[in-house]
């Protein structure tokens, strides 16, 4: 079992991330994260989904999403050649005694704070899960009121775009051949 | 040459396009995309529909008795034809009573287009009269389907909906359209291009792949083709026997590809499976060289897949890259349509052959040869005198005939029809094989003889599953399309029955159907099979001939008679007996090495007198 990152290029159509979740829990696998949104065309959405599987189911879910009608694309992520963000909310508790500390640690983090109040501050954070994760450590000693973290949007290094052709899809029709010989 | 002057057209405005209703949109597309048969029946949010429907000379609609039998019509009408059978169905309930023939359609690859009316776009989401979100609920089990709110997207849709079923690996496609996009107007475009960036079947195999699994054929020692429904979608029967015949390797056909290859040629060794042929089972066990064309390794196929064909290499190819290394790895994989790859395969083992790599497979076929000489399909007359259900539907398959068509449902006669009818050709045998629908003969018989009005169709149903569907032989009465029906009429579900005389300790729980009521009553203990209700009665208050046949000297005669009747359905209420099993199995579960040829008998494989 290991966690794979998978961008899957899909029309922005209604329906569409239904019948994703829907493979995926039909077929037997959990969904770690899932974030969707808009590219720079306006007829096609993104998701970048998070799957915790071993390599032989991984290549057999690739294949099912590759035949829904709407998915038009997808390419796993390399941690490696990629990057990988998740925005975090998280509301610390914070009186005049402690804000000074709390601002200290999360400036660590280079973090900002988007909300103040008298007795607490909202803590905005982006990273990979790593760095949340170790933000989250440290400032529960201070008291979380409230979290909420968003599904990982990863994107590939250099100057390639995962449009262009070079980039090979995973388990894209007669490709499978190529890559499983 | 003479020139002639035009006079020049005065400056107009262009006439305003013509403009129509989503319906008569609907019905365009459907006469323009082939269709000449559509099974339904109306209801509120499909009404619009059906008022153009009325008035088309190009498409007649069959107003079956129950959705599901529309369902399974169109999938006897595909599967006779290769063509996509259409079935239309209201809102809610008569959208939900499609759910079982699309579930059926999409396991076994069935190019169906079904169109569901659903209630007006604005009181969508609102749980409307008769509102069933059918889009939502066929999600897992269609290959595509669409919700169609705009009538200007409806032609465009249903273009779309044919193509999607009909090419790369065919399936169910459903089209449900609003009740005010019907009755809109819009304007007729025709042909719509098609909006469908993300589908792109393969069907050109890969020729290094090929030339591999060339390789690999000749090279073999005991190779096999394991031949699955694929084949028949891709109508590459003429091309297997060309394949077969040049290769020389053995052919097994699964319950899907009956019919896709000769049962009286030689190199066909007969069905694999839990109810397979020693001589087809044996030959997966010990091959070398799997060769698997559009079969996708069931687990009926392979029983316990751990020790299913220990020693094959496996060459996998199949239109759908999902089926390859899902249940078996592929050593080789191919991905293509099989009429192409099995038309590459032979060009690719014609060049090795000639290059001097010729297999040779004569010990193989020594072995193969001894393995179905001892363990040849048969089955023993009841000792009662009552009737083997295995010779009746033995008799009604050599009586026929190759040519006719034949239909089952599901359980034993299901698979007493698969082994003991010889089939010939591609298209004459269908039946619901992945999702194991019973009640899938009666209506998909209607709509295989509406396919091929001149060829005989032959239902052969069992007793508990011709229960489910007979309300559609009002509708061959009615609609005058004659197919014959013979109930194989054991009083029993017969295949629970079996399982419960092996696996339950003969404990019958729930599985008859006819005699415990009147077990009793000296009426009942002199009677065999479902009396209640008399299906012969029950065929003429349907407007259709009744037969019954109880004794083996009977059955000839009754057969005929049957096939004489061109005017109306038959029904043949054969009464058989009740305990009569399939054999050989593999039970459930359990590896194929442990098949039995007859209830506690073993063959020993290794014989080699």
């Amino acid at each position: 079992m290991s966690t794979h990152t998978l961008s899957v290029l899909v029309e922005n159509k209604p329906g569409v991330l239904v019948r994703i979740a829907g493979l995926f829990a039909r077929r037997g696998f959990n969904i770690d994260a899932l974030a969707v949104g808009p590219t720079e065309h306006a007829e096609i959405s993104r998701m970048t989904i998070v799957v915790n599987c071993a390599e032989h189911p991984l290549e057999q879910v690739t294949k099912q999403l590759n035949k829904l009608v709407n998915v038009l694309k997808i390419v796993e992520l390399d941690p490696g050649a990629s990057v990988q963000r998740e925005l975090m909310l998280v509301k610390v508790r914070a009186d005049t005694e402690a804000r000074s500390h709390v601002l200290e640690t999360i400036e660590l983090f280079r973090a900002k704070v988007v909300d103040v109040a008298p007795d607490a501050v909202t803590v905005e954070a982006t990273g990979n899960r790593d760095k949340l994760d170790a933000l989250v450590r440290v400032l529960e000693p201070f008291g979380i009121k409230e979290l909420v973290q968003s599904g990982i949007v990863g994107i590939g290094r250099g100057a390639r775009s995962i449009t262009d052709r070079s980039l090979r899809p995973v388990g894209d029709g007669g490709r499978v051949t190529e890559r499983t010989a | 040459m003479t020139e002639h002057t035009t006079p020049t057209a005065p400056p107009t405005t262009p006439a305003p396009r013509p403009r129509i209703t989503g319906a008569q949109a609907l019905v365009r597309a459907l006469e323009n995309s082939g269709v000449d048969v559509v099974f339904g029946i109306p209801g509120g949010a499909i009404l619009p529909a059906y008022d153009p429907l009325f008035d088309s000379v190009k498409l007649r609609h069959v107003l079956v008795r129950h959705e599901q039998g529309a369902g399974h019509a169109a999938a006897g009408y595909a599967l006779a034809t290769g063509r996509p059978g259409v079935c239309m169905a209201t809102s809610g309930p008569g959208a939900t009573n499609l759910v079982t023939p699309i579930a059926d359609a999409y396991m076994d690859s069935v190019p169906v287009v079904a169109i569901t009316g659903q209630v007006p776009s604005q009181l969508i989401g609102t749980d409307g009269f008769q509102e069933a979100d059918i889009s939502g609920i066929t999600l897992p089990i269609t290959k595509h389907n669409f919700l169609v709110t705009k009538p200007g997207d409806i032609a465009r849709t249903i273009g779309e909906a044919f193509h999607l079923a009909s090419t790369g690996r065919p399936g169910p496609v459903l089209v449900d359209i609003a009740k005010d996009a019907l009755q809109a107007t819009t304007e007729f475009d025709w042909p719509v291009p098609f909006e469908l960036p993300g589908y792109r079947p393969v069907s050109r195999p890969h020729s290094k792949q090929v030339r591999e699994a060339a390789r690999m054929i000749v090279e073999a020692r005991r190779p096999v083709l394991l031949v699955g429904g694929g084949v028949l979608r891709a109508r590459a029967s003429a091309y297997l026997a060309e394949l077969a015949e040049l290769t020389g390797a053995p052919v097994v056909t699964t319950l899907m590809a009956r019919g896709a290859f000769p049962d009286r040629h030689r190199q066909h060794l007969g069905m694999p499976g839990m109810h397979g042929t020693v001589a087809a089972v044996g030959a997966l066990q010990k091959a070398d060289l799997i060769v698997a064309l559009g079969a996708r390794f069931d687990d009926r196929v392979t029983g316990k897949l751990a020790s299913f064909a220990p020693d094959a290499a496996i060459v996998h190819a199949d239109i759908d890259p999902a089926e390859i290394s899902k249940n078996r790895h592929a050593d080789v994989p191919i991905v293509g349509d099989c009429r192409e790859v099995i038309a590459d395969l032979a060009a690719a083992v014609a060049s090795e052959q000639a290059a001097g790599r010729k297999g040779d497979y004569d010990a193989w076929w020594a072995q193969l040869d001894t393995m179905r000489a001892t363990y040849p399909l048969g089955y023993e007359q009841p000792a009662d005198g009552s009737l083997a259900p295995q010779y009746v539907i033995e008799r009604i398959g050599q009586l026929v005939g190759p040519e006719a068509v034949f239909v089952a449902g599901v359980g034993q006669h299901q698979m007493w029809a698969a082994q003991f009818i010889s089939y010939q050709h591609p298209g004459t045998w269908l039946n619901s094989g992945g999702l194991g629908t019973m009640g899938f003969a009666v209506p998909a018989a209607m709509g295989a003889k509406m396919g091929r009005p001149d060829a005989q169709v032959w239902a052969i149903d069992g007793d508990g599953c011709f229960q489910m569907t007979n309300q559609e032989l009002a509708t061959c009465a009615m609609e005058r399309i004659p197919i014959k029906v013979a109930v194989i009429n054991n009083g029993n579900l017969g295949m629970v029955r079996q399982w419960q005389t092996l696996f339950y300790n003969q404990r019958y729980s729930n599985t008859d159907l006819g005699n415990s009521a009147r077990a009793g009553t000296p009426a009942g203990a002199q009677q065999r099979g479902t009396r209640i209700p008399d299906f012969v009665k029950l065929a003429e208050a349907y407007g259709c001939a009744g037969l019954r046949c109880e004794r083996a000297e009977d059955v000839d005669g009754v057969i005929e008679t049957a096939a004489k009747i061109e005017d109306r359905p038959v029904v043949v209420d054969f009464v058989v007996h009740h305990d009569a099993m399939v054999w050989p199995m593999v039970p459930a579960g359990t590896s194929n090495d442990d098949i039995q040829f007859a209830r506690d008998m073993a063959p020993d494989w290794d014989r080699s007198d």
